[in-house]
C-alpha cells in the first residue's frame, strides 16, 4: 500500500501572524510549523500502515525553501520519505496553481490513497482537495471522521450539514480527514534521530514538468486587492486565572443580570 | 451579457437556506442572475428559484445525481460554464458545495475566492470580502480571468424573495468515469434524536479541552445551574463523546442564546458561525491564543477542569 500525505506549513499558533502590507502576502517571516490538521492525515497514514504491516508512506508538501524543517517533523513522526517541491517561481500560486504542482508531485509516486488535512491552519480555504483529485482524476472524499480500507476500496464516515453519510471508493482515491479521526503522535527522540537518514528529495517545478505560465503568480487566477481592519468590537473583559476566574465570572454576568 | 450563475444545493425536496441566500445576494447586484441545481427528482423544485432572484434554472435530473456527491455535479457544471460562457458562479459554502466549487476551479483553471462574508461590485468589477487569520484583518479579493468562482461563508446572506419567475432549461448529464467511483452507502438526514439546544437562553458548550467523554458533565452541571443546555463541537462529535443533536457551527445548529459559556474550545471560524450572534460570549481556554479570545466578550486564560466545577457551585449559591 502506497500511501501519500499533503501537507503544508503554517505559522506558528503562538505567533502573531499579518498579512505583508507591501506584497499583499501572508508574512511568512515567523516561527513556523507543521500543519496541525495535517498531522491528523500522517496519523491515519501511519496507522493504515501499522495495521496492514506493510506499504510506505510519502509526506508532500509544495513550499518555500525555509519550509524544510517542517517536513522533516513528518520524517520523525513516522513518514518514510519526503518531497519538497519548492521553487521561486511557485511564489504567489492560488488555489488552482498550488493544485497543479501537487497533483504533479502526487503523480509522479502513483500512490493508492492520497491523505489531506481538514484545512490550512492559515488559510482555512478548505478545499484543496477537490481540485487536486480533479487534476489527478481521481475519486474524492473530504471530511472523513473514520476511514476504513479494504478490499481494494475505502469507506469512509463523514459529517456534512445534515448528519453522517457513509461513502465508498475505490483506489486510487484522494481522501482529507477530519480533526476528529484520531490523536496525533508526537515525534520520538529515536525519530527525530532517524528522520536525518530517511530520503528527502527537492523538486523544482521544471523537474516537474510544470509550465511558469501555470503556476505562482502567472498562474493564479485570484488576487488580494486591498488590506482592512475587522469590523471593531468593544473592548473585551480578559481573566488571566489566578484562582478567582470563577468569582469574577460570576460578578460579570450578575452586573449584566445574566443570572 | 453572460451573467452569473449561483449553485443551489437541495436536500430532501428543499433548497439549502444559505444557497437561497447567494443566489438573492447575486439578484441585488444586478445583471442576469441563472441558477443551477442537481439530483434526481429535482425538476419540480426548479421553478422556486425564481422567487429568490433567478431569471433562469438549469436543472440537471438524473438518478446519477441523487447522492450529495460533488464529482458528477462538477462534470455537468464545467460543461454549462462552458457552453453558456457564465462569467461568475456562486457558492454558499457547505461540504458539497465546497467540493464542488474547488473541483470546478481545477477543471477550468478559474479562481477561486472562498469564506467571503461580502460580495459587492466595484466600477464594473467583483470585489470579494474575505475575513483572514482568525478574522483578524479582512481582505478584498478579486479575481483574473473569467470565470470568477466565489465560496459564501455560511449564513452570510438571508435568502430574500423579490417574488420573480423562472425559466426551468434542462441540461445533459455526461459523466467522467472517474467522477462515479464514489458511492453513498448511507445518506445523512437530519438527526432528531437528542435535546434541542436552538430555544435555550444559555448554553453552555465543550470541546476538545474537556480531554473524555466523562467531564461534559462538568458542563451538564453548569448548564443546570444556569437554566440552560448543553452544545458541543464537530471535533468531540466527530469523535462519538456527545450527540450530533448539540453541535453548533457550520455543519451543526447555528444558536444565538443570550449567554454562550465556551469551555475547551479552540474557537475555528466554523464553530464561530453557528454562534456569534450569542448576547454574550464567555471563552475559558488554557491557551492565552486561542483564536475564540479574538471575538469572546469575557476571554478566561486558564483550566475549566478547575473553573467550571468552582463557576457551578458560584451560580448555584447564588441560587
Ligand atoms: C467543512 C467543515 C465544517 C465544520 N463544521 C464545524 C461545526 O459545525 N462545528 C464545529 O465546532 N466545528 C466545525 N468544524 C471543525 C472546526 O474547524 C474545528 O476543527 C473544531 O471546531 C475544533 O473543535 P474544538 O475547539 O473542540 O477542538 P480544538 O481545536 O482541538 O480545541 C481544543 C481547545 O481546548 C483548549 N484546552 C485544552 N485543555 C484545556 C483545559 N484543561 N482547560 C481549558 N482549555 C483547554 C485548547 O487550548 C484548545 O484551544 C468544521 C470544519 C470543516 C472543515
Ligand atoms: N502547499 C501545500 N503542500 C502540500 N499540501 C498542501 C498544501 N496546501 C494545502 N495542502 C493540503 O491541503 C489541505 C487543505 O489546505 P487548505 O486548502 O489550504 O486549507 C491541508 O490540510 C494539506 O493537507
Amino acid at each position: 500500500m502506497k500511501l501519500a500525505v499533503c501537507v503544508k506549513e503554517v505559522p506558528e499558533a503562538s505567533a502573531r501572524t499579518r498579512i505583508d502590507p507591501g506584497t499583499l502576502r501572508l508574512d511568512r517571516s515567523g516561527a513556523a510549523a507543521l500543519n496541525p490538521f495535517d498531522a491528523h492525515a500522517l496519523e491515519e497514514a501511519l496507522r493504515i500502515k501499522e495495521g496492514s504491516g506493510e506499504g510506505n508512506v510519502v509526506a508532500i508538501m509544495v513550499a518555500p525553501a525555509r519550509a524544510a524543517d517542517s517536513l522533516r517533523k513528518a520524517l520523525a513522526i513516522g513518514a518514510d520519505r519526503a518531497v519538497h517541491v519548492s521553487d521561486d517561481a511557485l511564489a504567489g500560486s492560488d488555489l488552482v496553481a498550488t493544485a497543479r504542482v501537487l497533483a504533479k508531485a502526487v503523480e509522479r509516486e502513483g500512490p493508492d490513497l492520497v491523505l489531506l488535512g481538514q484545512q490550512g491552519a492559515d488559510s482555512d480555504g478548505a478545499v484543496l482537495w477537490s481540485a487536486l483529485a480533479d487534476l489527478l482524476r481521481l475519486p474524492v472524499v473530504s471530511q472523513a471522521a473514520s476511514v476504513e480500507l479494504g478490499d481494494g476500496k475505502v469507506t469512509v464516515k463523514r459529517q456534512t450539514e445534515y448528519g453522517y453519510d457513509v461513502i465508498e471508493t475505490p483506489l486510487p482515491a484522494v481522501v482529507a480527514v477530519s480533526d476528529a479521526i484520531n490523536e496525533p503522535r508526537y515525534p520520538s527522540l529515536k525519530g527525530i534521530m532517524g528522520a536525518k537518514k530517511k530520503p528527502f528529495e527537492t523538486l523544482s517545478a521544471a523537474d516537474l514538468g510544470l509550465a511558469a505560465d501555470d503556476v505562482g503568480e502567472p498562474g493564479a487566477r485570484t488576487e488580494v486587492l486591498a488590506l482592512a481592519d475587522p469590523p471593531s468590537r468593544g473592548e473585551g473583559l480578559r481573566i488571566e486565572d489566578d484562582g478567582s476566574a470563577a468569582e469574577r465570572i460570576v460578578d460579570y454576568l450578575a452586573e449584566r443580570k445574566l443570572i | 451579457m453572460p451573467g452569473s450563475l449561483v449553485f443551489l444545493e437541495e436536500h430532501e425536496g428543499k433548497f439549502g437556506k444559505g444557497s437561497l441566500g447567494v443566489l438573492a445576494k447575486a439578484a441585488q447586484l444586478g445583471g442576469d442572475v441563472a441558477a443551477f441545481v442537481a439530483g434526481s427528482g429535482v425538476r419540480e423544485l426548479a421553478p422556486e428559484a425564481g422567487r429568490f432572484g433567478a431569471a433562469k434554472v438549469y436543472v440537471a435530473d438524473d438518478p446519477a445525481l441523487a447522492a450529495p456527491l460533488p464529482q458528477p455535479r462538477v462534470d455537468v457544471l464545467a460543461a454549462l460554464v462552458r457552453a453558456e460562457g457564465f462569467d461568475t458562479v456562486l457558492f454558499g459554502s457547505s461540504v458539497l458545495s465546497a467540493d464542488v466549487a474547488a473541483g470546478l476551479a481545477a477543471r477550468l483553471g478559474a479562481g477561486l475566492n472562498w469564506d467571503l462574508v461580502d460580495l459587492e461590485v466595484r466600477d464594473g468589477t467583483l470585489v470579494g470580502k474575505r475575513p483572514a487569520l482568525q478574522d483578524s484583518v479582512y481582505i478584498d479579493v478579486g479575481w483574473k480571468g473569467e470565470p470568477r468562482l466565489a465560496l459564501v461563508r455560511s449564513g452570510t446572506f438571508e435568502p430574500v424573495e423579490s417574488g420573480g419567475e423562472a425559466t426551468v432549461e434542462d441540461v445533459a448529464v455526461e459523466l467522467e468515469e472517474f467522477s462515479t467511483q464514489a458511492v453513498m452507502l448511507e445518506r445523512a438526514h437530519a438527526e432528531s434524536e437528542g435535546p434541542s439546544i436552538e430555544e435555550a437562553d444559555v448554553i453552555v458548550a465543550g470541546g476538545r479541552g474537556l480531554g473524555e467523554p466523562a467531564k461534559f458533565v462538568l458542563l451538564e452541571e453548569l448548564a443546570q445551574a444556569l437554566g440552560g443546555a448543553v452544545a458541543a463541537t464537530r471535533a468531540v462529535v466527530d469523535a462519538g463523546w456527545y450527540p450530533y443533536a448539540t453541535q453548533v457551527g457550520q455543519t451543526g445548529k447555528t444558536v444565538a442564546p443570550k449567554l454562550y459559556v465556551a469551555c475547551g474550545i479552540s474557537g475555528a471560524i466554523q464553530h464561530k458561525v453557528g454562534m456569534q450572534a450569542s448576547g454574550t460570549i464567555v471563552a475559558i481556554n488554557k491557551d492565552p491564543n486561542a483564536p475564540i479570545f479574538e471575538y469572546a466578550d469575557v476571554s478566561v486564560v486558564g483550566d475549566l477542569h478547575q473553573i467550571v466545577p468552582r463557576l457551578t457551585e458560584l451560580v448555584k449559591a447564588r441560587g
